[in-house]
């Protein structure tokens, strides 16, 4: 028989006992629903966590130092140039690094203690310069109050939480964490605060001590008034550990202050500026072994954390593995539904397959048919599942958005549907329902037909 | 040898048996019959319930296979065909007509018609237009599109006649083929499988208990009891060639 008939045979027999063959489908819809409701949310749980560290900054970003801060301590185990030949890490190599395959952009890390005024109070803190590009990349500007940075170079400052509570004075109890960021934020967005910062200016050169002679600056004290902009919950700066900073400014702002910092090494203070470290963010993680290599051979030092989303990934696949063997017990049984109906149809249909075996139906088109039926309704069973899955992983997204709202957290998709589940989801119904159905029709395929017919 | 010529043989029996085990008895439905049908006979098979007639029949439609000897059909063994094979006989070289017509009850006449094109593999368009001729044949050209349970008997046995002939067979198989009609439309049945069996030459193996029935049609009668072959009658009242020596005459059968 051919393809086009068993199909046009199969769904006219589905038809006839539409009932018993819709209770069936949904047997096995809600086996797909719970498999794919289970992995959405499996998978949707890795995409946050990796989303996170990714955003976190630990595992796409190579920091490259130079090698000249080892003049003294050499590094048996570094390869190229000795520390002393070694290139300077400044701006024209900062340019060259951005322009690595695969880096998104290299910054220089800049950090500096300062006070900070507000109400004519002063407060001594940590402040940083953050990259424009955070505003995408960091996740901790997520669910912040208020708006990221106008620009680059914009007199705007975001305020971490706990220094938003020091400046108007609040002191939370040890332990909770009620303090509503939105109710922080009303009293202090658009405010103005001052921040006091020494400047080093370069020296004036010397014959003496040579035009090389980077340890010759003056440090002249300046103010600057910043316009509160944003105000984060989340420590965008989180991994710096004792070294975090509680303020942030526009990182092309912070460089054009000339703020003195310890690790700040400026050769002349004006245009040229060598740093001692940047930050080189990589477009995708496993990127950065090249990366890390690249900025080797160019002769700086360059280090990062690589195999740590390795265990997670691990992690992530023996929980998926988990939540699909849950989610097949229902398919499982779904399968059984499958083969009872078709047995069913036999017994009911017996005098049928008789029929058609004596007008010259093979054992084959009759295995196709009840074959057929089964993957029919594996196919519609898988759809529907599917469909189904999606919505109840969405209510269940949707419910624990609500659980964090509550909770004062961000939301969070902690669910997702990939086209590749959709597919595998649909095709393993239909293996499944095949699987079902290799029994029953090969039963419906080996009757006896003069006993078929002889049946009422 | 020629199939189709009016003195080959179409169907030949060598000592055929199909014998059931019923618990602890032994059935010996058909029990050792040898007989050879030439091409273009009207055979009727005439005993009593349980004499194996329908057995016999069965196993020339290739439904059933011996439990020894052969069944020949146009040079066929059936034993010794697959399964596989033995549904393509079927499908190709057997027509087969029952006697409670074996419509499926959900298909409109059409479609039931053109369920043997299905499985031979007719294209689409051709299947329509072969049906609706071999319905309009036995004259159902108004009822296509109709069920089977809203006919009458007669009707039903057309449209499953216009069924048994739509894949040209050489073979007819009708299992009393009247035994559910009335005797009007019974004969109207009956003079249908006369037209195809003269005009199309068409072989007819039919099973009947009715002696009147089988006189009127058919051109040479097979008497069954238990199992066995015990007269063989043309129709002009000459012994057949049964390669068997006849043994005692059956229930209503003349004997030479």
């Amino acid at each position: 028989m051919k393809l086009y008939d068993v199909a046009d045979l199969a769904i006219r027999n589905l038809r006839e006992s539409v009932f018993r063959n819709s209770l069936t489908t949904i047997g096995i819809s809600v086996g797909v629903a719970s498999l794919v409701a289970m992995l959405s949310l499996g998978i949707g749980l890795q995409q946050l966590a990796s989303r996170r560290l990714q955003k976190s900054g630990l595992f796409d970003t190579v920091v490259a130092t130079s090698r000249r801060d080892l003049r003294n301590f050499r590094e048996q185990r570094e390869e190229g140039p000795p520390p002393a030949e070694s290139p300077s890490l400044d701006e024209p190599a900062r340019n060259k690094i951005a322009q690595i395959p695969g880096v998104v952009e290299a910054y220089p890390d800049i950090r500096f203690v300062t006070e900070v005024r507000f109400d004519d109070k002063p407060h001594l803190t940590m402040v940083a310069g953050i990259p424009f590009s955070a505003r995408n990349n960091n996740d901790a500007f997520d669910g912040m109050q208020g708006s990221f940075f106008s620009s680059d170079g914009a007199a705007e400052v975001i305020l971490q939480k706990s220094f938003a509570e020091e400046l108007l004075g609040i002191t939370p109890k040890p332990g909770t964490d009620n303090t509503n960021l939105a109710d922080l934020a009303k009293p202090l967005l658009g405010k103005e605060l001052t921040m006091r910062y020494a400047e080093r200016a370069s020296a004036p050169s010397s014959p003496s001590l040579g035009p090389s002679n980077s340890a010759a600056y003056s440090v002249v004290s300046r103010q600057q008034a910043l316009k509160i902009v944003g105000l984060t919950d989340l420590d965008p700066d989180s991994l710096r550990g004792t070294a975090r900073a509680r303020v942030f400014l526009p990182l092309k702002l912070a460089q054009d202050l000339h703020v003195m910092q310890p690790n700040l090494r400026d050769t002349s203070a004006s245009d040229s500026p060598s740093y001692t470290s940047l930050s080189v963010r990589v477009q995708n993680p496993n990127q950065v072994p090249a990366v890390e290599d690249a900025i080797k051979k160019m002769g700086f030092s360059a280090f990062s954390i690589v195999d740590a989303t390795r265990s997670m990934r691990q992690f992530f696949a023996v929980l998926d593995g988990f939540l699909a063997i849950f989610g097949s017990l229902a398919l499982a049984v779904a399968s059984i539904g499958i083969v009872n109906t078709l047995v069913m149809a036999i017994l009911e249909r017996r005098r049928e397959i008789g029929i058609m075996k004596a007008i010259g139906a093979s054992d084959a088109d009759v295995r196709g048919l009840f074959f057929a039926e089964a993957g029919a309704m594996g196919l519609v069973g898988g759809a529907v599942g599917v469909t189904l899955g999606w919505a109840i992983g969405r209510l269940i997204n949707f419910g624990m958005n609500i659980y964090l709202e509550r909770q004062h957290f961000p939301s969070a998709q902690i669910w997702s549907v990939p086209m590749w589940l959709v597919l595998s989801a649909i095709g393993f119904s239909i293996v499944v329902s095949l699987l079902s159905g290799l029994y029953p029709a090969s039963r419906a395929a080996r009757l006896d037909p003069v006993q078929a017919l002889r049946y009422e | 040898m020629d199939i189709s010529g009016p003195n080959s043989v179409a169907v030949r029996t060598e000592n055929v048996c199909r014998h059931y085990q019923m618990g602890e008895a032994l059935v010996r439905a058909v029990d050792g019959i040898s007989v050879d049908v030439r091409a273009g006979e009207f055979v009727a098979l005439l005993g009593a319930s349980g004499s194996g007639k329908s057995s016999l029949l069965n196993l020339v439609a290739g439904l059933d296979r011996p439990t020894s000897g052969a069944v020949i059909v146009h040079e066929n063994n059936l034993a010794e065909l697959s399964r596989e094979q033995l549904a393509k006989y079927r499908l190709h070289t057997v027509g087969m007509v029952f006697q409670s017509f074996n419509l499926i009850p959900r298909m409109s006449l059409l479609e039931n018609v053109e369920l043997p094109m299905r499985f031979a593999e007719v294209d689409r368009r051709e299947r329509s237009a072969l049906a609706r001729q071999s319905l309009e044949r036995v004259g159902l050209s108004g009822r296509l599109s109709h069920r089977p349970m809203e006919l009458s008997g007669g009707e039903q046995q057309r449209a499953s006649l216009a069924r048994a002939l739509i894949n040209r067979p050489k073979l007819l198989l009708a299992d009393e083929p009247t035994g559910n009609l009335d005797s009007r439309t019974g004969t109207e049945i009956m003079e249908l499988i006369r037209s195809f069996n003269q005009s199309l030459g068409m072989t007819v193996l039919m099973v009947t208990h009715e002696q009147a029935l089988a006189e009127k049609y058919a051109s040479r009668m097979l008497h069954l009891a238990d199992g066995k072959l015990v007269n063989d009658l043309s129709n002009d009242g000459v012994r057949g060639i049964s390669s068997e020596p006849m043994q005692a005459p059956g229930p209503g059968g003349k004997t030479q």
